[in-house]
Formats: C-alpha cells, sequence, structure tokens
C-alpha cells in the first residue's frame, strides 16, 4: 500500500467520522420489551434512515416503573434523555414537575413542525391534555380494556353471542359451569378494569375535581354505591365459581390461555399475545361489559398505556430532532404498522382510516373492537381520562384492598371505604410536595 | 518483646487503611448520610421542591397500621426461614458427615443452590408453585389443598419462606459440615466404646460444640431473610396478595421505588439501619463473647 492511499484513508476516515459527528443524537429510554422492543428498534432505525441530521438512539429501561424511576433519578443527576416513555399512571407525577418536562405543543410551536392535535383521537389524547387543548406528551402506546372470550367454550354452553352487560356476564357465565367449564371470566389489571374503566362505561365518577383534572385538592369517591355493588357482586362471584381471581397486573391470563375461565377482561394489545398461546383456539373479542342498571348507551372506557414525554435540559438541535420523529411517528403510515402488529389503538384517525383500507380489519377479526369500544362515543367527563398524583400508590392499595375481598376478608364496602381513604392520603401527600 | 506490630509513624497506619477507609465512606457514609438527610424531607420525585418536614415521615410510619403489619409479616418470615434453613442443614450435613463413598457429589449438589441468584431462585419456585401449570402445586392438590397463592396469604407465605429456605440451606450446610468436621474424633469415638449411639453422640457432643457456629448462622440467617430474599419476593408475590408478603426491605423498595415517596422511603432504611446495628452490637457483644468453648 502506498503513502498516497494511506492517505486517501485517512481522509475518507475523517470525512466519514465528521459525518457521523454532525448527526444530532437523542435519547429514547422505553418500556417495550420483547417483540415490542424490537418494533421500537425497527422504527427508530426506519426513523433514522429517512433523514440523516438527527439519530434516534432507543434504550430499554426495564418495566413502565423503573423506566420512569430511572429517568427521574437521571434528571436528578442532569443525566436525562430526550425522550421518555412513561406510563399512563405517570401523567400526574410528569405534569406536576413543570420545570423538568417541554410539554408537546410548545416543543412542536417551537421547533416549526407542523402539529394539528385535531388528528389524533381525542379518547387518547384527552388522558395527556390540559383542561385548555394543550397536548402534553406524545401519545404512543394507548390500549383498552376489552372482552375476551373462548368461542369453543361457548359453543359447547350454547351460548350464541357474547355478553353485553354485567347481567348476561353472570347469565353467561352459569351456563359455561354448567357446562364443564371450570370459571366463567377472570380479570387482568383490576383497577384499571373493574375500578377506573367500571366508572367510565358507566358514566359514573371515580373522584371528584372531573376526576381530578380541575385542580389538585381531588377526593377520591369511588366507594359509591354503584362501585360498591359491583365489587360485592363479583365477591360473590368469586364464591360460586363465577369469577375467578389470577392475580396481579396480567398475572392472571394463564387462567384464560389454559382454557379454565372461558372470559377475560384484559389490555385489547394482548391479543397478539393470546393468539399465541392459544394457536388452534378460535378466540372472540367483544366490548367492556357495561351495567345496564346504571346507563343504557355505554360510554367509551379509558385507555392505559403509555406516552412520550420531553425531558428538559437539552440543545435546541435535539428537539428539532425530537420533533421531527413525533411527526414520523405519528405519519398514518408508521401508526397502522404499529397498530397493526402490536394491538395498541391507532392514535390518529388516518391510521385509522389507512388500516380499515388495507382491510386489515376483515383479515384480523376483533382487531377494531377496541377503536370502536373508543371512538363510538363523545367522552364525557368521566370518560376522558383520570388525573391522579401519586396513582400508581393508589393502584397497589386499590389492588391489595381487592385481594382481601376476593379472599373473603373483608365486605366490598370496607374494601372500598379504605382504598378511598388510603387514596385520598397519595393524593394529600402529592398535592403538598407540588 | 511484644506480638502486636508498633508502628512510629502516626500517618502510615491511616495511609494502609485508607482504601478500605475510602470504599465505606463512599458506598456506606455518604449514601447513608443522603438516606437520613432525605428521611427529614418531603420532596416530590423530581427533587424540584423540598420541605423539611423535621420527624413527619417517622411519625407517620409509627402511626400506620400497614408498616407494623409488616413489621410482623418480616419478623414472621424471618423466623420461619432462619429456623428451617438451619434445621434442614443441620440434619443434611449431619447425614453428609457420615457418607463414605460419592460424598464430593451430594456435597456439590448440596452447595449447589446457593449459586442461584434470588430473582431466578423466585422465577424457578413460582413455576413449580403455580396453580394452573406448576409440579408442586399438582401434587398439593392430590393431596387436597386447594392451592392458590395469588389469593390466599398463607398459600403465599409458605411459598416464599420455603424458597428462602432452599436458597440459604445450601450456605448453611457448609458451615455445618465445617464445624462437624471439626469436631474431635477421639470424643466420638470415647462415647462410643462407652456404648452411646450416633443419635445421642450427635446431640450430646457435636451439637454443643457447634454452638459458636450455630449462632453466628442464626445471625446471618435472620440479616439474610431480612435484607438478600427481597428478589424472591418481587418475582413470586411482590409483596401480595394483600400486603401480607410485603418484608420491610420489600416496603423500602415499594414505596420508593415505586410509589416515589422518598421521604418515608428514606425513614424507613434508617430504621431498617438502626436495626441491623442493633444485631451486630448484640452479634459481638454477647454471641461471640458468651458463646465458646
Amino acid at each position: 500500500m502506498s503513502v498516497k492511499h494511506l492517505t486517501g484513508l485517512a481522509v475518507a476516515a475523517t470525512f466519514l467520522s465528521a459525518q457521523v459527528h454532525a448527526t444530532t443524537e437523542v435519547e429514547w429510554w422505553h418500556a417495550m420489551g420483547g417483540n415490542l422492543g424490537q418494533k421500537v428498534n425497527e422504527i427508530a432505525a426506519d426513523f433514522n434512515k429517512s433523514q440523516s441530521d438527527y439519530e434516534i438512539k432507543p434504550v430499554y429501561k426495564g418495566s413502565y416503573a423503573e423506566t420512569m424511576t430511572s429517568a427521574i433519578a437521571a434528571f436528578r443527576a442532569q443525566q436525562q434523555p430526550a425522550i421518555v416513555q412513561v406510563f399512563e399512571v405517570g401523567t400526574a407525577t410528569m405534569m406536576g414537575a413543570e420545570q423538568a418536562i417541554y410539554p408537546i405543543h410548545e416543543l412542536m410551536k417551537a421547533t416549526n413542525e407542523s402539529f394539528n392535535p385535531d388528528n389524533y383521537l381525542s379518547a387518547v389524547t384527552g388522558y395527556y391534555t390540559t383542561n385548555d387543548g394543550k397536548m402534553l406528551s406524545m401519545p404512543f402506546n394507548s390500549s383498552t380494556p376489552v372482552l375476551y372470550y373462548n368461542k369453543a367454550m361457548f359453543k359447547k354452553a350454547g351460548i350464541k353471542s357474547a355478553p353485553k352487560t354485567w347481567q348476561e356476564m353472570e347469565d353467561v357465565s352459569v351456563k359455561l359451569l354448567a357446562s364443564g367449564a371450570q370459571c366463567g371470566f377472570s380479570t387482568t389489571w383490576q383497577s384499571w378494569t373493574q375500578i377506573e374503566n367500571f366508572g367510565a362505561r358507566n358514566n359514573i365518577a371515580l373522584a371528584d375535581n372531573n376526576n381530578g383534572f380541575d385542580g389538585l385538592d381531588t377526593k377520591f369517591k369511588f366507594n359509591s354505591a354503584p362501585f360498591v355493588a359491583h365489587i360485592a357482586q363479583m365477591a360473590k362471584w368469586s364464591e360460586s365459581g363465577i369469577f375467578k381471581y389470577g392475580g396481579r397486573q396480567s398475572k392472571g391470563m394463564p387462567l384464560f390461555y389454559t382454557q379454565e375461565c372461558a372470559m377475560t377482561m384484559g389490555s385489547s394489545a394482548g391479543l397478539a399475545g393470546i393468539q399465541e398461546n392459544m394457536k388452534d383456539i378460535d378466540v372472540g373479542v367483544a366490548e367492556l361489559p357495561f351495567e345496564d342498571t346504571l346507563i343504557s348507551t355505554p360510554q367509551n372506557t379509558i385507555i392505559g398505556g403509555a406516552s412520550l414525554w420531553v425531558l428538559r435540559g437539552h440543545s435546541s438541535e435535539q428537539y428539532k430532532g425530537v420533533a421531527e420523529f413525533f411527526t414520523y411517528l405519528s405519519s398514518p403510515k408508521v401508526q397502522a404498522d404499529w397498530h397493526q402488529f402490536t394491538g395498541y389503538l391507532p392514535i390518529t384517525k388516518q391510521a385509522h382510516t389507512l388500516t380499515q383500507q388495507q382491510g386489515f380489519y376483515k383479515t384480523h377479526p376483533g382487531t377494531e373492537t377496541a377503536v370502536i369500544q373508543m371512538t363510538s362515543t363523545k367522552p364525557t367527563v368521566n370518560s376522558k381520562g383520570i388525573r391522579f398524583g401519586n396513582f400508581l400508590q393508589t393502584r397497589d392499595i386499590i389492588n391489595e384492598e381487592l385481594e382481601s375481598v376476593w379472599s373473603g376478608d373483608q365486605s366490598a364496602q370496607a374494601a372500598l371505604n379504605n382504598a378511598v381513604r388510603l387514596g385520598n392520603e397519595q393524593l394529600r401527600r402529592f398535592e403538598r410536595t407540588q | 518483646m511484644s506480638s502486636q506490630a508498633v508502628f512510629k509513624n502516626k500517618w502510615l497506619p491511616v495511609a494502609l487503611i485508607s482504601p478500605q477507609l475510602l470504599i465505606t465512606a463512599v458506598f456506606f457514609l455518604w449514601p447513608a448520610g443522603q438516606a437520613i438527610f432525605q428521611s427529614f424531607q418531603l420532596e416530590d420525585p423530581f427533587g424540584l421542591n423540598h420541605e423539611f418536614v423535621g420527624l413527619e415521615n417517622f411519625i407517620h410510619l409509627y402511626n400506620d397500621s400497614n408498616y407494623l403489619n409488616s413489621l410482623f409479616t418480616t419478623l414472621k418470615f424471618s423466623i420461619s426461614v432462619a429456623f428451617l434453613a438451619m434445621i434442614s442443614a443441620l440434619i443434611l450435613s449431619a447425614f453428609a458427615e457420615h457418607i463414605v463413598r460419592g460424598s464430593m457429589f451430594y456435597r456439590t449438589f448440596l452447595i449447589w443452590p446457593y449459586a442461584v441468584a434470588p430473582l431466578v431462585a423466585g422465577s424457578l419456585w413460582l413455576f413449580l408453585f403455580d396453580p394452573t401449570i406448576g409440579v408442586v402445586a399438582e401434587l398439593l392438590q392430590w393431596f387436597g389443598v386447594n392451592w392458590n397463592p395469588t389469593l390466599n396469604s398463607a398459600h403465599a407465605m409458605w411459598m416464599v419462606i420455603i424458597t428462602s429456605t432452599w436458597k440459604q440451606i445450601s450456605y448453611n450446610f457448609l458451615f455445618f459440615l465445617a464445624a462437624l468436621q471439626s469436631v474431635p474424633k477421639s470424643l466420638h469415638e470415647a462415647a462410643a466404646i462407652d456404648g452411646s449411639g450416633p443419635v445421642k453422640r450427635f446431640i450430646t457432643i457435636s451439637f454443643p460444640l457447634i454452638s459458636p457456629t450455630s449462632f453466628f448462622l442464626l445471625v446471618i440467617n435472620f440479616v439474610y431473610a431480612f435484607f438478600d430474599t427481597f428478589g424472591i419476593i418481587h418475582a413470586m408475590t411482590q409483596g401480595g396478595p394483600g400486603r401480607s408478603t410485603s418484608t420491610l426491605v420489600y416496603k423500602v423498595y415499594n414505596d420508593g421505588f415505586i410509589g416515589l415517596n422518598l421521604g418515608s422511603s428514606a425513614a424507613q432504611s434508617v430504621i431498617l439501619m438502626i436495626m441491623v446495628a442493633l444485631l451486630t452490637v448484640f452479634q459481638f457483644k454477647y454471641i461471640e463473647k458468651k458463646v465458646a468453648y
């Protein structure tokens, strides 16, 4: 190799490294493991390929709680990422940290990125929007609880269609038990499906102050008669085998996978997991049951999942990259693909329409149920979302109190009274630290 | 001539122990100081607003029935684990000492669980105890036990106790085996000539002679059950059902890292720190001196 060649190489290397340095790196901490994590990497890689100015670097940080805690710890140490995925119950905590977060509406305006909040599904963005309509974080993976049912077990029991109301849940379960099923239904994420969404679906308030949207001096009231009646009824069903509790979060799913329970209530994003675990079994997806003694046309349900928050303390270059990435992320093509791959809701109307046009819902029955359930009615104050500080702890309190109901140690009224009392303590502590 | 080395230079001993002092300062004194400072504060998770609240975090804990329950849960759990792990290890090591053929094989297998990380041990046993697919659960159901640790607090408690015990037996086994092997053979032989059987010899000769080891293990087992079982509980029950398996350490994690209530979490760690200090003082002051042969 001659000196000339070497010089050429050196020049090329300098040029290349200069090229690498020219791209602005933007860190994105997320909590998507497994298949979802790979999809996140794919999205970031596609974005990085689509332009040469910015490089999004996704970093998997463990569970939702771990991701949020490490982002907060990083912020305290001034090492925070530009983008962090925070689950819905952390919303109030993030909102409260005004000096730490960079609201999306401000970011998009400051970076001159075209952004129209009206394109997004209001049932999704409502959760992350202030009362005067300012979007604070970018919805990313939103799901909502639906009812899954085992079609073969339904057929065996001679049941024609999925139950729509809680009364029908009981009737269907009795028939299922008579036909030899071990349990009628189970549930996952009990606070989310049986308390928060029971309130939304039947249009009853969980707390005053418009479910916490109007201020910090909120007080819980989910120990009101409808909630107590619902939990008491479930406790009764727990004794007779109609309902079986399978654990916190989504730990109860095996009860449905192994066909012990014929129905379960879970995240709409769980469909892929169900299909993988129940390969030869026909599973139907129905809307979450409602209580027909409370409401004749059920409300939309509220979402779960997570949104992307932008943290302060980065350069305007990086924020420009974040804004461009968010525009890319909410483009119909990316969104429709994400929605179809994961079962999470499409966050824009265009993505929903595109998925319809592609004929995805026809070839994949059940995948549109959640979207219909979310969009068929206009959200009310009780169904647009909740905003409670320290809600993660309150959810734990609700878990603990409900478990004591299912095990027969406490009455529904006593348990919900306790949960409200302890939950209010959390709200007061949150109020003091703001 | 004195057997103790005397340093003429004042700074040499300090220089020699300074690496250790540095490690203690960085990994203990500094975080401990932070915890004590935090325990007097009320703060939002991001650390944007502080408020000095004095002893409020401690008073709140004192009045919190959940905290007291958690203390009882911890005691129940720790006593069971220490007792079960020590008894089983003692029996196993007493037998292992008598094995002539293949003793390496048995010993290796008995020591193995010690190498398993708590979180892995938890996942492993959770699988065995799973009411739907677990082998142990199947066996229990066959005996007519309606096994359901997701709902039954007693079942959940037994599940974490058994798993924690399983993991600690190896450690105890090693120490008991070494202690038993150090018991002079002549004592056993003399007793055998006097006509006492192996069980009698174990109870009257070996057991009293290994008591320093037993007391050492008692303290170690308590510390293990208090602090090192976090991974097992986290993997198996996450403190549930209800709060029935939420030990003090688990509560520190839950309040601090999940609930982001740093003040209360720090106050709880300070209390734990005091407990460990007392346990250590107790060990050095009484056990090390009084239980000796």
